[in-house]
């Protein structure tokens, strides 16, 4: 018997077994892999940021006597009927046709119980957003998927949208399994054919012409409603300036942790800023042309609890938006469906092939069967519970650190954890007063 | 971490004790901070004259250049230790105020037509003595003992701050939301001085003034704009103001007879002005702008 | 009738009262346009606009029921996302025109820049001159009618709209290819340019769309992607 001591197998890191069963996958459809959600890879976040409370130097402020506003007005640059949110945490935007009708309803249930917004997506407004959402952003997309007019004019706001953090510089793409009759209709499209939407408005490229666009839908819209840019994170300085010379009322600003309902892995996990990257260059800009706090900054990609919502306002934001996050309040990759996970190859918690509309929690689909195990009613309500808390958690820091409003967090309140995260929100190592970078980005 | 006081005199009578008066009153305040001391004395306005009081940390070689410097604008130089007031003609107060800045080490303290600032690191004993307060006359003046907090203790981050003509305040508490403010005010194109938070409720009150509200109205605004804990006392020319902010944690004893208004941090700053005894006294309100005039 | 001359008043007068006119079919006037942006936008009732001179980015966009006749030349995104109504522009269009449109009628007697008729949506545009590169591109519904020649890539990534060239098509775009004129196409293209107003002989356009194969994913079709 030959004793020779044997070598432990060892597998590459770099040709881990998800990059593995990636090339074999590749290899066998001949097509690259199409997903929903954002990048799963970790970035530095906000988890690396830690508040500084009060102590001796500073004082907190108590729990319940003691106020700790919340409220945040947008679009009050030029928009005669600015919008008032009583939290400063937003629904981004998720068309109906990635999301059932039931899950639109249920948004805009649990959003109006919270006051605070939320927002179409690619393919048009539905009755069931519209009429369960006391604010709706009415979302202005390159494809102009059901744009029209009147919708226009019954928005609260109107939301140009430039990217996503899931992929700046892409367009939209829904599978054709999700083109039921009715998102057909709603997009003059045949039925059960792949979507494709542009990566580029169709009558203006760049900050000259946005700026005559934003102009256009002013005067249509008789210049009540307040007009929002979002951007995807790449260049947030520059876009952020470019949204504020156009005309822009409100930025709003999607790091690479933003979901989406369907794009290429590749994009996805390959292209953009994290979050945390993404905010101080953008506030920088609204300092340096004197509009911080006058053309409000919206965060969004990766916001999960009331920390990250206070460590985002912290930085500079305005407000916040979650997507990913209202979704999981609402039923998506809950442990409860696991079976019907494990039938799809995959388990709660990791499931994001929400462009084949197959979603067992009824939730990224439009077959009628699937999408009536969501009840809009019980699940509005469980995202106004969570929309709730996290404002609570907010207020919780904020107190901590002496604030009576939410949006007097300043980035002097926190310390970061790792140097890349003290670079990147320009905050201090923890312990030390020191900025690595500063000076520049 | 601070102590506070102010006298305002509705008795003239009483003008020529106010340096007395209110040096007592600040040295009770000892405990509450012994890092450094300042004062502000408004005495009578000479008609079409200003003064200027300035800062060296080497007045011995400064102020002789200072006189000199200034010659050419008949302005008189009068020394007190590290402190000088110039006494000038009203109409040329930027330009003698720009002359003096650009001699050796001089920091202008105050400038208008009433106000002198005094202010030195040091117990407050000590400073009261090196300039001479008790000698001093004027119709009201506010007074500072500091005990520092975030910013270093230095001369210039002693109170009061004065960001404004015949302006100043001095600020007992800790403000939560200074550093985003200064950002704000210095890319509006106002200058700081140090690092206090003490200064940025004093630039602000300056601007909010500056764009045509009245100190009681910029008051008002501070209760939004401003967020913490805090007791100012604010002094103008004609007259001195406190305001506590909504929650109002931080000490404040307020004092009235027929001859004067005091503002204490605590009671025991009152308890040696004459006829305190049967003084009104009482706590200001939160959230409440108190303002006295003549 | 009401004149606007924009030359003394703002542009926002105009559109004000162009959306206050609620349905009264009246009819509006407008001077010295010199170029302007948005002019006469997200007009929603009934009227006839009459517009005397050249117009700048979005003329006429978003119109539901306005009849707006340009007499002069439009700039970029003419009557972009219209959704009913008319608009005539009498000279040249710009890039864009009738972009994402959905319904209606829009006549450009001139020719039309690169990009008419993108992503269109129902719209239906009759141009009496030529029509620039990538014109109907993802075009989805509606109907194109061009009397003159068409630019570079017609048609590309398109869908179920129709497009009749009477000139020649420079090259057609990825799936956007040349299909049999039947009467009921020669039926189509005499209803449009009687419509428009513009005289031609059906039988003598050419008709372009989709061959259909991008509608679903297929591996060997990767490098139209």
């Amino acid at each position: 018997m030959d004793r020779t001591p044997r070598t432990h197998p060892r597998k590459s890191a770099s040709f881990d077994d998800y990059t593995l069963s990636e090339i074999r996958r590749a290899a066998a459809t001949g097509i690259y892999d199409i997903r929903g959600g954002g990048a799963k890879r970790a970035v530095p976040h906000f988890d690396d940021l830690l508040f500084l409370g009060a102590s001796v130097s500073r004082y907190p402020l108590e729990g319940y006597r003691e106020r700790c506003a919340t409220d945040v007005v947008l679009g009050d640059r030029f928009a005669s009927k600015p919008i008032h949110l009583k939290i400063p945490i937003t629904i981004a935007g998720m068309s109906f046709g990635s999301l059932s009708g039931q899950a639109k309803e249920a948004l805009g249930r649990g959003a109006s119980a919270a006051g605070t917004s939320t927002t179409t997506g690619d393919g048009g407004m539905t009755e069931e957003e519209r009429g369960h959402s006391d604010l709706l952003v009415y979302q202005y997309l390159p494809s102009r998927y059901g744009m029209n007019p009147r919708d226009l004019r019954r928005a609260d706001a109107i939301e140009i949208v430039i990217g996503q953090g899931a992929k700046p510089g892409g367009g939209g793409m829904l599978l054709g399994q999700k083109i039921s009759p009715r998102v057909a209709g709603m997009r003059d499209l045949p039925e059960g054919i792949d979507q494709r939407s542009a990566c580029r408005h169709p009558d203006w490229t760049g900050p000259d012409d946005l700026e005559i666009k934003i102009g256009e839908l002013r005067e249509i819209t008789d210049w009540r409603t307040p007009i929002y840019v979002k951007v995807g994170g790449s260049r947030p300085y520059y876009d952020v300036a470019l949204a504020v010379k156009s005309g822009a009322d409100v930025v709003v600003l999607d790091g690479m942790q933003g979901g989406t309902a369907a794009t290429q892995e590749v994009f996805i996990e390959h292209v953009g800023l994290p979050t945390l990257a993404c905010i101080r260059p953008a506030v920088q800009a609204l300092q340096d042309l004197g509009m911080h706090r006058k053309v409000q900054l919206v965060v969004s990609g990766g916001i999960r609890n009331g920390a990250d919502v206070a460590k985002a306002l912290a930085l500079g934001a305005d407000a916040v938006s979650i997507g990913t996050a209202a979704l999981v309040a609402l039923g998506d990759n809950d442990p409860r469906w696991a079976d019907d996970y494990a039938d799809l190859g995959t388990v709660p918690g990791a499931y994001d092939d929400w462009h084949e509309g197959r979603d067992p929690a009824g939730i990224t689909t439009q077959d009628p069967a699937l999408a009536a195990r969501l009840d809009p009613a019980a699940a509005g309500r469980r995202l106004a519970n969570y929309l709730k808390v996290m404002t609570l958690e907010a207020q919780t820091i904020a107190r901590a650190c002496g604030k009576s409003r939410l949006s007097n967090l300043e980035p002097e309140d926190l310390c970061a954890l790792t140097l890349e995260a003290a670079a990147m929100a320009r905050v201090p190592l923890a312990g030390t007063d020191w900025i690595p970078g500063r000076g520049g980005f | 971490m601070c102590g506070i006081v102010g006298l305002f005199l509705k008795d003239r009578a009483l003008e020529p004790r106010l340096g007395a008066l209110l040096s007592d009153m600040l040295v009770t305040m000892t405990d509450r901070g012994p890092d450094s001391a300042g004062i502000a004395v408004y005495g009578a306005p000479r008609p079409g004259r200003a003064r200027i009081t300035v800062q060296s940390s080497a007045p011995d070689t400064d102020f002789p250049a200072l006189a000199e410097a200034l010659a050419r604008f008949d302005a008189e130089v009068a020394a007190k230790s590290t402190h000088a007031v110039i006494s000038l003609d009203a109409p040329r107060l930027a330009e003698v105020r720009a002359a003096a800045e650009a001699v050796g080490a001089i920091r202008v303290m105050s400038a208008g037509e009433a106000v002198e600032i005094f202010k030195e690191v040091g117990l407050p004993a000590q400073v009261v003595d090196r300039f001479g307060i008790r000698a001093m006359a004027g119709s009201h003046g506010v007074g500072h003992t500091r005990m520092a907090t975030e910013s270093a203790v230095t001369t210039l981050g002693a109170h009061p701050f004065s960001t404004g003509p015949d302006q100043c305040l001095v600020h007992n508490g800790s403000l939560s939301n200074h550093n985003n403010l200064r950002r704000e005010m210095l890319r509006e194109g106002v200058r700081f001085e140090t690092e206090n938070d003490s200064e940025v409720a004093a630039a602000y009150l300056t601007a909010r003034m500056a764009a045509g509200r009245s100190l009681g109205e910029a008051l008002d605004d501070a209760l939004t704009g401003l967020d913490g804990f805090y007791t100012f006392v604010v002094g103008a020319k004609s007259g001195f103001g406190v305001l506590r902010d909504p929650i109002a944690c931080k000490p404040a004893v307020l004092a009235e007879t027929d001859q004067w208004v005091a503002f204490g941090s605590e009671y025991r700053a009152l308890a040696g002005l004459p006829g305190i005894e049967t003084a009104r006294v009482w706590e200001p309100e939160p959230a409440t702008v108190y303002f006295w005039e003549r | 009738m009401p004149v606007f001359d924009l030359a003394e008043q703002p542009l926002r007068a105009l559109n004000a009262a162009l959306h206050a006119s609620g349905g009264d079919n009246g009819r509006f006037e407008v001077l010295n346009p010199r170029g302007a942006h948005s002019v006469a936008v997200g007009v929603e009732h009934p009227c006839e606009i009459e517009v005397m001179g050249p117009v700048g980015y979005y003329c006429g966009g978003m119109n539901e029921a306005g009849e707006i006749t340009v007499r002069g030349s439009a700039g970029p995104g003419l009557a972009e996302n219209m959704m009913g109504g008319r608009v005539v522009v009498e000279g040249d269009a710009s890039q864009y025109a009738g972009a994402t449109g959905h319904g209606g009628l829009l006549v450009i007697r001139g020719s039309a820049a690169s990009r008419c008729g993108i992503s269109l949506k129902g719209l239906d545009i009759v141009v009496g001159g030529s029509i620039g590169h990538m014109s109907a591109f993802m075009a989805q519904s509606g109907r194109m009618v061009v009397l003159g020649d068409a630019g570079e890539a017609l048609g590309d990534s398109i869908y179920e709209a129709r497009i009749y060239v009477r000139g020649t098509v420079k090259s057609l775009g990825t799936d956007c290819i040349e299909k049999p004129m039947r009467d009921e196409h020669r039926a189509e293209v005499a209803d449009l340019l009687e419509a428009a107003g513009i005289a031609a002989d059906p039988a003598d356009f050419r008709r372009y769309g989709s061959a259909r194969k991008l509608y679903h994913f297929d591996v060997d079709h990767a490098d139209a992607y």
